[in-house]
C-alpha cells in the first residue's frame, strides 16, 4: 500500500496480464468511478491528492484536468494523451512501468479520460520501446475485450477507446505541444502556450497530455483516496516517486519511494554508494535538463520544493552521478551535443546557440579553450533561459551548463592553455574508460 | 484604445494589435524577422525581445517576445532595457553564426532585412570560431534564385507560401541547425505567387532570377510608381529601371488593392520592355498590304512619320479610331478626341464590348458597391460565379484564400486567441474553412480551400447564381428545372451567403456569358435586400478594360462594318493588334479595305506590320497615364524610364498628330494635365481621374520628388566609359516627380511613392514608415479614386434566365481558357514568364472522350469556322460534356472569340 | 506503388485519426518496415496514397530520425550515446564498433550488413552501455560482449 506504483511489479517478470491485475484490485477504481462519481468529482479528488506531474514539470494533474471546458457547451470531441515518450537522458521509469503493469496505465486513462469525458486516447509511446509496445498493445486488446475500453463501458454510458500510437523518434516529441504536432502526422514543432493544450490541443481540441507515472498515480488516488495519498510523502509533497541511479554507483536502478526522501539516502543506502576507487562529485537529479547538485546537497529532501530551492529541479527524478574521474565539462558536452541534436529548429536561441555551445565545449575539451570561453558559455546559458526561448527544450538544456559552470568552474580552466581534458589523459593511461557496465536493481 | 508604456513614457495604442506591431507604428526601431504584418506572430526567431514589467511596482520583469503579447491597456515595456538589447544582439549574433557574410555578392545586399537589423542591434564582431555549416541549392524554376547558406530560418517563406498562398512544393526540411527550406527535389516553383518569396524573405536566399540577369543594386535604380498592366486589377507597383532598360518590379503597397503581394506574372511580366521587338523609332511601311510589294518596313525620324501621318489623314474619306484596353485612359481619350466621337471605337469585340457595358451599368445603376481585394480578404463568405480568377485576376485568387480564414480566426477569437497570432490560430483551425462557394466550367486552383466547388456549362452556372439569388429573396426570378442537388446547393450557399457579415460575389466576363453578370448582380442585390452590405467584384480582362468602356466607343465589328460599307479608308489604331481580338479573316478584310492604316504600338505585331505608318508608343514604364481598374479605380502610372529613341506615350502622338503640319504648332495636348483636364470635361464620370494622383505643379517645399533613391551612386558614373560629363536628366513636365541625379528624404503622398527607404531601413520593409499604422492604410490614403458610386435606390432583379445547357448534335462548345502565363499579350514576350507557358491543348470531358476513343495527349482535330486546329486532348473529369476549352491568346488561335462553335 | 500488404496496414490505421494526413508517419513507418528505408520512390507513394505532396511528407520525413532516407543496412546498430552510457564509457563502446565494423557513426558497412546509428538515452541507464539492434537492446555492453552480439547478426 506504500507503493502504489510497483507493488505488484516482479522485475523481470512478464507483463501483468489482466486477470492477474484485477486480482489485486486492478480496475477496481475505474468501476467506483463510473458508478458512483461524477468526472468533476474525479478531478476534485485528483486536485485534493495534491498529485504534480511525474514528467518533469511537476503541475498540479487535477488542476490541469481542470481547466477542460465541461458541459454542454463543450466540444464534444476531446482527447486524453499518454506522453510515453521518455527520451530524457538518464530517465528509465516509464518503460520499467509499461513493460511489467501495462494495465494500471490504461486504468488511469480511462479515469482521466472520464473526468475530462474524452470519448478518445491516445498513448504516444517513443518507436524504441518495443517492449512496452507489446505489452500495452495486449493489454489494450485485453481491456477492449473485459469492457473497460470501448462504446458503454461498464454499462455507464461513457465511451472510451485508446490507440497506442508509436512515434517516431526525436526528443522534442516528450514536449506535449511538440507531441500533438507528432501526432497529428507533422513535424514535431512546439505550439505557442497559451491557448494551453487543455482548451486548444489535438485537432484544436480540449486535450490532456500526462506522464505515464503521473497516470499510474491515479487508480490508487481514486481507490484510496486523497488523503491517503497525501499521507505517503515525506515532505508534505503527496505519494511517492520512482527514483533512478545510474552511473558509477555500486548497485544502479530504480526505486519507488516516498516523495521527499533524502538524497543521501538514495544514493548511498538504495543505490549502493559510490563504487570502490571512485568518489561523488555531483548529480544530475531528473533527467538531462535539470541543474547538477554537488556534496553539499546531499541531505536535499528529493522533492518538487527542496530541490527547486537548492537551484535545480526534481524533474524525471531519475539521476546521473557523476564521480572524480569523470570530467564535468565531458559530461556538460555529452548533453549539450544531446541537446544540440535534438533542438526543433524552430526559434533562433536554441537552434543556433546549442551546436555553438557544443563546439565551445568540445574545444574547451580538445584544448582549444580560452579563459573568455567561460564568460561566452555563461552568456550563451543566460540567453537561452526560459522566456527567451519558444518552448522549455534550450532552458532545460543549458541547466547542466550553467550549473557546471558554476560549481566547476576549477575543472574548464584546467582544460585551457591548450591542455585539454586532464580526465582524458588519466583514463588512456588506464588504458580505457570503459568501466564494468550496470547491472540495474529496479525496485 | 488602450494605453501602454514604453521606456517609461504611455502611448496610445490598439489592443488588437501586438507590441511588436505597436512599438514599430509608434516609430520604435524594434528588429524582428519571423513576424510579418501579413503573415502574422509566430514567436519563432526570437528578435523582438523586449523587457516587460507586471506593473508599476516591477522593477525586475521578464524577457518576452513583443511580437507575442498584446498591446493590452496598461502594458509596461522597455526596449531599451540593456538586458533585452544584449539579448536581441545575442540573436543577430546566432543568426549569423552559420552566415556567409557574403553581402559583397549577394544580390540582397543594400536592400537586406538582415543588414538593417544587424546593424540596428549593433552586433559588430564575430566571436563564432569555428566551421560554418553549408547548405546545397537548388534550382527553383525561371524565377526565383536560390542561395540557402543565407538563410536564417525565419520560416516567413513556407509560412507566405504554405500557409498563405496555398503552394504545396515548398517547405522545411529536416530539424536543429540542419533545417533546409526548398523543395524534395530541384523543379520549378509551381505556385503562381512564388515571386513575393523575393520580398518575405528578409535576406538573399531567394530573389529575383529575372533582375540576376542585368542587376543593379537599388541604390542604383532609378523608380517610378506605376499600375500593373498585365490584368485589370491594378496592383500598384515599382518599377526599377537603368540604363535604358527595366530591372525589376517590386510590390507597391496598397492598403486596398495589393497590400504586400503581386501574382508572379505581374512580377515578372515586365521584361517585354526589353525585348528586341519592341518599337523604337517611327516606321514607315510602303507597300503595307499589297504582298506583291510588301517591303520591310523603314525606320524613320518622328517628323517624317508625322508629316507621313498627317498627310494620309488629310487624304483620308473618313478617319477611324480603334481604341484599346491596354492603353491608358488618355491615350484613348486622345484619339477619341482626335477621329471625332462617331469615329471611335473602343477596340474590343462586340461581345466583350457588350459585357463591359452590362458589367458597367450594373455598377453604375445599382445598389451595391465594387469590392475592393482587401474587402474581398475580409469577405466572410464568398461566391465565384464562372469566372477562374487565378488565371484571370491571380492577385484576387490570393485575396480569396485568405477570406476563407476569416470564420476560423474568428472561433480561435472566441477561445482568446486574437487575430495577429497566426500560430494559435492554425493550431485552432487545423482545416476548417470559412465559406467559399466556386462555380466554375472546370477544377480551378482555388477548389482545395472550397467548402463546395461545382463544374457546369456557362448558362447553367448562371442559372446556379439565379437561384441562389432566388433563395435569398423571394422576389428574384424563380429558376425551372434546377436539379435537385443544385437546388440544395444553392440554398447552403445562400444561407452561407445571407449568415455572413460581408458576403462578396464574384464573377467576370472570362466565360464570355451576359447572364452569369447578371446572376451575380441579383445575388448581390437579393442580399442587400436582406440588409446584408454584400459587394460585388467583376473580373474584366484587361488594365483598363472599364477604362476604355468608360469612353462610351462602339465595339470592333462596327468599325469593320464602316470600312466594308466602303465609308471608312483610313484607321488609327491605338495599341491593339486586332489579331489578338477577332478572327483572322475578318481584320485581314478590314485592314485590306483601308487605304491608310496608321498604328501606334510598343511591341511589333501582325496589326503593325500591315500598317503604313507606326508609332513607337510608351510602355507603362516609359509613359505617364491612368488605368481604370475591375473595381472602377482610376489609378496613375507614371515614367520610370525616361524614354529612348522616340518612344513616347500614344497620347502624345497622338496630341501631335493632331497638331496640324506646321511644325510650330503647339500639340493638342502638350502635359499630361492638360489632356486629364479636358477629358474630365468631356466625361464628368471621369472626374476623379484628376484627384488619382496630384498634379505636375505639385511640390514638396518647394521640391519635387525624385525618382533617384537618397543613396543614389549613378552620379558620374552613368556613361563613364564614354564621357565623364555629367549629362543633365531628362526634364519631367506632366508629374511632380523628377528624373535627378539627388535623392531626396520627403516622404511623397502614397501614389508619389518611388522607392521605399528610410534611414536604417534599407529593405522593402522600410514601407513600415509609409503606413499610417504598420500593416495599415498608406500614409495620407491608398492610391487611387474609385469613378462609379453605388446607387442608394434598389434596382429590379434581371429577370431574363437562360435556357439549360443542351449540346446540339456533334456540336461542340468551345470556351476560352485563360492563363496567367500566355494569355496576357504583354507578358508573354517576358523571356522568364515565356518559360511558365504550357503549349497548347484542347480539354475534354471524361465522358467525350470515352464516347471518342480519346486518350490523354492523343491528337484532335478541332474545325472552328472551317480551320482545322490541331491540338493534344487533355481529359478533364470535371468539365461538363458538350464543351471542349483551348488556352485564350495562345499563338495559332489568338483571335478566337469564345464561345465559338467547334467540331472534332 | 503501395502494396497490397502496405495499403492495408496503412488503411489498418485510418479509422484511429480523424484525418488522413496524419497517418503521414506511420504510412512512412510502414513502406519502411517492407522496404528498409524510404526511398524517393516510396515516399511519392505515400504522398499520392495521402493526398499530400512529395515534398509535405518529405518535410515530416526529414524531421524524424527514425524514418530513413538513405539506405541503411540489414542490421541497423543504434548505439546510445546519452549521458549515463557516456558516463559508463560508451565512448569506448563507440570506437570498438568503429574499429571492429570499419565504419564511422552514419555508415554502413560495404557488405551491407550493418549500418550504424547513434540514439539518444534508450532508457536504460542503470544498465549502461547500451545498444539497439533491430527490436532488441542490449545492455551492459563490452567489447568482449559487442564482439559476441555482431557476431549473431545475419
Ligand atoms: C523538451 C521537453 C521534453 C519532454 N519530454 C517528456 C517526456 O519524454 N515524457 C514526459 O512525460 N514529459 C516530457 N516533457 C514534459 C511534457 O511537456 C509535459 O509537461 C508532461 O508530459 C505533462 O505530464 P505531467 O503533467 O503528467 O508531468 C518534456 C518537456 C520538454 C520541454
Ligand atoms: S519571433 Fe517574434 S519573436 Fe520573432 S520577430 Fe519574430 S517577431 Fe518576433
Ligand atoms: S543513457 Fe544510455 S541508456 Fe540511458
Amino acid at each position: 500500500m506504500n507503493k502504489p506504483l510497483t507493488e505488484h511489479i516482479k522485475p523481470g517478470a512478464p507483463p501483468i496480464d489482466l486477470a492477474a491485475y484485477e486480482r489485486t484490485g486492478g480496475y477496481e477504481a475505474l468501476r467506483q468511478a463510473l458508478a458512483s462519481m461524477e468526472p468533476g468529482g474525479v478531478t476534485s479528488m485528483v486536485e485534493e491528492s495534491k498529485l504534480r506531474g511525474r514528467g518533469g514539470a511537476g503541475f498540479s494533474t487535477g488542476m490541469k484536468w481542470s481547466f477542460v471546458p465541461m458541459g454542454d457547451q463543450a466540444p464534444r470531441q476531446k482527447y486524453f494523451v499518454c506522453n510515453a515518450d521518455e527520451m530524457e537522458p538518464g530517465t528509465f521509469k516509464d518503460r520499467f512501468l509499461m513493460e511489467h503493469n501495462p494495465h494500471q496505465l490504461i486504468e488511469g486513462m480511462i479515469l482521466g479520460a472520464y473526468a475530462i469525458q474524452a470519448p478518445t486516447g491516445y498513448i504516444f509511446l517513443r518507436a524504441e520501446y518495443h517492449a512496452s509496445q507489446t505489452a500495452l498493445a495486449r493489454a489494450i486488446e485485453e481491456a477492449r475485450e473485459a469492457g473497460f475500453l470501448g462504446r458503454n463501458i461498464l454499462g455507464s454510458g461513457f465511451d472510451h477507446d485508446i490507440h497506442l500510437h508509436t512515434s517516431a523518434g526525436r526528443y522534442i516529441c516528450g514536449e506535449e505541444t511538440a507531441l500533438l504536432n507528432a501526432l497529428e502526422g507533422r513535424r514535431a514543432i512546439p505550439r505557442a502556450k497559451p491557448p494551453f493544450p487543455p482548451v486548444v490541443g489535438l485537432w484544436g481540441k480540449p486535450t490532456i497530455v500526462n506522464n505515464v507515472e503521473t497516470l499510474y498515480n491515479i487508480a490508487p488516488i481514486i481507490r484510496h483516496g486523497a488523503d491517503w495519498f497525501n499521507q505517503l510523502g515525506l515532505t508534505g509533497e503527496s505519494g511517492t516517486k520512482l527514483y533512478g541511479v545510474s552511473g558509477r554507483v555500486n548497485r544502479p536502478g530504480l526505486w519507488e519511494l516516498p516523495l521527499g526522501t533524502p538524497l543521501r539516502e538514495i544514493i548511498e543506502e538504495h543505490a549502493g554508494g559510490m563504487r570502490d576507487g571512485y568518489r561523488f562529485r555531483g548529480v544530475i537529479p531528473g533527467g538531462a535538463s535539470t541543474d547538477f547538485l554537488v556534496e553539499e546537497h546531499l541531505d536535499l529532501a528529493m522533492d518538487f520544493a527542496s530541490v527547486q530551492k537548492a537551484g535545480s529541479r526534481l524533474g524525471t527524478g531519475t539521476m546521473i552521478v557523476l564521480d572524480d574521474r569523470t570530467c564535468p565539462v565531458g559530461m556538460v558536452l555529452n548533453l549539450e551535443r544531446f541537446f544540440a541534436r535534438e533542438s526543433c529548429g524552430w526559434c533562433t536561441p536554441c537552434r543556433d546557440g546549442l551546436p555553438w555551445v557544443e563546439k565551445i565545449l568540445d574545444d574547451v575539451e580538445r584544448g582549444g579553450g580560452r579563459e573568455d570561453d567561460l564568460d561566452l558559455l555563461a552568456q550563451q546559458a543566460k540567453h537561452l533561459g526560459p522566456g527567451r526561448t519558444f518552448c522549455a527544450f534550450a532552458p532545460g538544456a543549458v541547466e547542466p551548463l550553467q550549473s557546471a559552470l558554476k560549481y566547476f568552474e576549477e575543472d574548464f580552466r584546467r582544460h585551457f592553455n591548450g591542455n585539454g581534458c586532464p580526465y582524458r589523459s588519466e583514463s588512456a593511461a588506464s588504458g580505457t574508460r570503459q568501466v564494468p557496465p550496470g547491472n540495474g536493481h529496479r525496485i | 484604445m488602450a494605453t501602454i508604456h514604453i521606456d517609461g513614457k504611455p502611448y496610445e495604442a490598439d489592443p488588437e494589435k501586438n507590441l511588436l506591431q505597436t512599438s514599430l507604428t509608434l516609430g520604435f526601431d524594434l528588429p524582428y524577422f519571423c513576424w510579418h504584418p501579413a503573415l502574422g506572430s509566430v514567436g519563432a526567431c526570437r528578435q523582438c525581445a523586449v523587457r516587460q514589467y507586471r506593473n508599476e511596482e516591477d522593477t525586475q520583469g521578464q524577457i518576452v517576445m513583443a511580437c507575442m503579447v498584446p498591446a493590452a491597456d496598461g502594458t509596461r515595456i522597455s526596449i531599451e532595457d540593456e538586458e533585452a538589447r544584449e539579448f536581441r544582439r545575442s540573436v543577430i549574433e546566432w543568426l549569423m553564426v552559420n552566415h556567409p557574410h557574403d553581402c559583397a555578392v549577394c544580390d540582397e545586399g543594400g536592400e537586406c532585412h538582415l543588414q538593417d537589423m544587424t546593424v540596428m542591434t549593433g552586433h559588430a564582431y564575430r566571436r563564432f570560431r569555428f566551421r560554418k555549416r553549408t547548405f546545397n541549392n537548388q534550382y527553383l524554376g525561371p524565377f526565383i534564385n536560390h542561395e540557402m547558406n543565407r538563410c536564417i530560418q525565419c520560416y516567413r517563406c513556407v509560412r507566405y507560401y504554405k500557409d498563405y498562398a496555398g503552394g504545396r512544393d515548398l517547405d522545411a526540411f529536416a530539424s536543429h541547425n540542419h533545417v533546409y527550406f526548398g523543395r524534395s527535389e530541384d523543379g520549378i516553383l509551381e505556385n503562381e505567387f512564388s515571386g513575393n518569396l523575393v520580398e518575405v524573405c528578409p535576406t538573399g536566399v531567394f530573389t529575383d532570377k529575372t533582375l540576376k540577369t542585368h542587376y543593379t543594386r537599388k541604390w542604383d535604380l532609378q523608380s517610378a510608381p506605376s499600375v500593373c498592366a498585365h490584368c485589370s486589377l491594378g496592383c500598384n507597383t515599382l518599377v526599377g529601371t537603368r540604363y535604358g532598360g527595366a530591372r525589376r518590379i517590386l510590390n507597391r503597397y496598397h492598403y486596398d488593392i495589393n497590400g504586400y503581394f503581386l501574382c508572379d506574372r505581374g512580377r515578372y511580366g515586365y521584361e517585354f520592355v526589353n525585348r528586341p521587338e519592341r518599337i523604337r523609332h517611327p516606321l514607315l511601311h510602303e507597300g503595307a498590304h499589297d504582298t506583291e510589294t510588301y517591303s520591310k518596313p523603314e525606320t524613320c525620324s518622328a517628323d517624317v512619320a508625322l508629316k507621313e501621318a498627317r498627310i494620309r489623314l488629310r487624304r483620308a474619306n473618313r478617319i477611324i479610331g480603334i481604341g484599346s484596353p491596354r492603353a491608358s485612359l488618355e491615350s484613348n481619350y486622345a484619339l477619341r478626341s482626335l477621329v471625332g466621337e462617331d469615329n471611335f471605337f473602343n477596340g474590343l469585340p462586340a461581345a466583350e464590348s457588350h459585357l463591359v457595358t452590362v458589367a458597367l451599368e450594373i455598377l453604375r445603376h445599382g445598389p451595391v458597391r465594387s469590392a475592393s481585394l482587401r474587402e474581398i480578404e475580409e469577405a466572410d463568405a464568398v461566391l465565384v460565379l464562372g469566372e477562374d480568377i487565378t488565371q484571370t485576376a491571380p492577385r484576387m485568387a490570393l485575396a480569396v484564400r485568405q477570406s476563407v480564414m476569416r470564420t476560423p480566426r474568428e472561433t480561435a477569437r472566441k477561445l482568446g486567441v486574437p487575430a495577429w497570432h497566426d500560430r494559435a490560430i492554425r493550431d485552432v483551425a487545423q482545416s476548417d474553412r470559412g465559406p467559399l462557394f466556386i462555380a466554375a466550367i472546370d477544377e480551378t486552383r482555388l477548389d482545395d480551400v472550397s467548402t463546395a466547388a461545382i463544374t457546369r456549362a456557362p448558362n447553367d452556372l448562371a442559372r446556379f447564381g439565379f437561384a441562389v439569388a432566388r433563395a435569398l429573396h423571394p422576389e428574384a426570378p424563380p429558376v425551372d428545372g434546377l436539379s435537385e442537388s443544385d437546388t440544395t446547393l444553392a440554398r447552403q450557399v445562400s444561407d452561407a451567403l445571407a449568415n455572413a457579415d460581408h458576403p462578396v460575389i464574384i464573377t467576370g466576363t472570362g466565360l464570355g456569358n451576359e447572364a452569369l453578370l447578371q446572376a451575380a448582380a441579383n445575388v448581390a442585390w437579393a442580399l442587400l435586400r436582406c440588409e446584408k452590405p454584400a459587394a460585388l467584384a467583376f473580373v474584366v480582362p484587361e488594365a483598363n478594360t472599364f477604362g476604355a468602356g468608360m469612353l462610351d466607343g462602339r465595339p470592333l465589328r462596327e468599325a469593320y462594318d464602316a470600312v466594308s460599307s466602303g465609308d471608312a479608308d483610313t484607321a488609327i489604331i491605338l495599341e491593339n493588334d486586332l489579331y489578338q481580338r477577332t478572327h483572322d479573316v475578318d481584320v485581314d478584310r478590314f485592314l485590306g479595305g483601308l487605304k491608310s492604316i496608321i498604328a501606334l504600338d510598343s511591341l511589333r505585331n501582325a496589326t503593325t506590320d500591315r500598317a503604313h505608318v507606326v508609332l513607337p508608343a510608351g510602355t507603362f514604364a516609359e509613359s505617364d497615364g491612368t488605368f481604370v481598374n475591375n473595381e472602377t479605380r482610376a489609378q496613375r502610372f507614371f515614367q520610370a524610364l525616361p524614354p529612348e529613341g522616340d518612344i513616347a506615350e500614344s497620347w502624345r502622338w497622338l496630341g501631335r498628330l493632331a497638331a496640324g503640319s506646321a511644325p510650330s504648332e503647339e500639340p493638342a495636348w502638350k502635359y499630361l494635365d492638360t489632356i486629364i483636364d479636358a477629358m474630365v470635361a468631356d466625361y464628368p464620370e471621369l472626374r476623379g481621374v484628376r484627384d488619382a494622383a496630384p498634379s505636375a505643379d505639385f511640390r514638396s517645399n518647394g521640391a519635387r520628388f525624385p525618382r533617384s533613391p537618397r543613396r543614389f551612386s549613378g552620379r558620374t558614373a552613368i556613361h563613364a566609359q564614354f564621357d565623364v560629363n555629367e549629362p543633365s536628366p531628362p526634364a519631367d513636365h506632366d508629374s511632380p516627380l523628377s528624373f535627378s541625379m539627388e535623392g531626396s528624404t520627403a516622404v511623397p503622398p502614397a501614389s508619389l511613392v518611388s522607392h521605399y527607404w528610410s534611414p536604417g531601413w534599407n529593405s522593402v520593409q522600410a514601407l513600415n514608415k509609409f503606413q499610417e499604422e504598420v500593416g495599415g492604410a498608406n500614409r495620407g490614403g491608398p492610391p487611387g479614386i474609385c469613378l462609379i458610386q453605388p446607387e442608394k435606390n434598389l434596382h429590379p432583379f434581371f429577370t431574363e434566365i437562360p435556357a439549360t445547357f443542351r449540346r446540339s448534335g456533334e456540336k461542340f462548345v468551345v470556351l476560352g481558357l485563360p492563363h496567367i502565363f500566355g494569355s496576357d499579350e504583354l507578358s508573354r514576350h517576358a523571356p522568364a514568364l515565356a518559360e511558365r507557358i504550357p503549349h497548347a491543348y484542347v480539354t475534354i470531358s471524361d465522358a467525350d472522350a470515352r464516347a471518342r476513343g480519346v486518350s490523354e495527349g492523343d491528337q484532335l482535330v478541332l474545325r472552328i469556322f472551317g480551320r482545322e486546329h490541331k491540338l493534344p486532348a487533355r481529359i478533364r473529369p470535371k468539365l461538363a460534356p458538350g464543351i471542349l476549352g483551348i488556352p485564350m491568346g495562345f499563338p495559332g488561335h489568338a483571335g478566337l472569340v469564345f464561345p465559338v462553335d467547334g467540331h472534332l | 506503388m503501395l502494396t497490397d500488404q502496405e495499403r492495408r496496414e496503412i488503411e489498418a490505421e485510418l479509422p484511429h485519426y480523424p484525418r488522413k494526413q496524419a497517418l503521414c508517419i506511420e504510412a512512412l513507418k510502414v513502406v519502411q518496415h517492407h522496404r528498409g528505408w524510404v526511398d524517393d520512390e516510396a515516399l511519392c507513394d505515400v504522398a499520392e496514397f495521402l493526398d499530400m505532396t512529395p515534398h509535405e511528407v518529405d518535410s515530416v520525413a526529414t524531421f524524424y530520425n527514425l524514418i530513413y532516407r538513405r539506405r541503411v543496412g540489414r542490421n541497423v546498430i543504434h548505439l546510445c550515446d546519452s549521458i549515463s552510457c557516456w558516463v559508463m564509457g560508451g565512448d569506448g563502446i563507440c570506437e570498438h564498433l568503429k574499429g571492429n565494423l570499419g565504419i564511422e557513426m552514419g555508415e554502413t558497412t560495404e557488405d551491407g550488413r550493418f549500418t550504424l546509428l547513434p540514439i539518444p538515452c534508450l532508457g536504460d541507464c542503470d544498465r549502461a552501455p547500451s545498444m539497439m539492434i533491430g527490436r532488441t537492446l542490449h545492455s551492459g555492453l563490452t567489447p568482449g560482449k559487442v564482439d559476441d552480439i555482431l557476431r549473431d547478426c545475419k
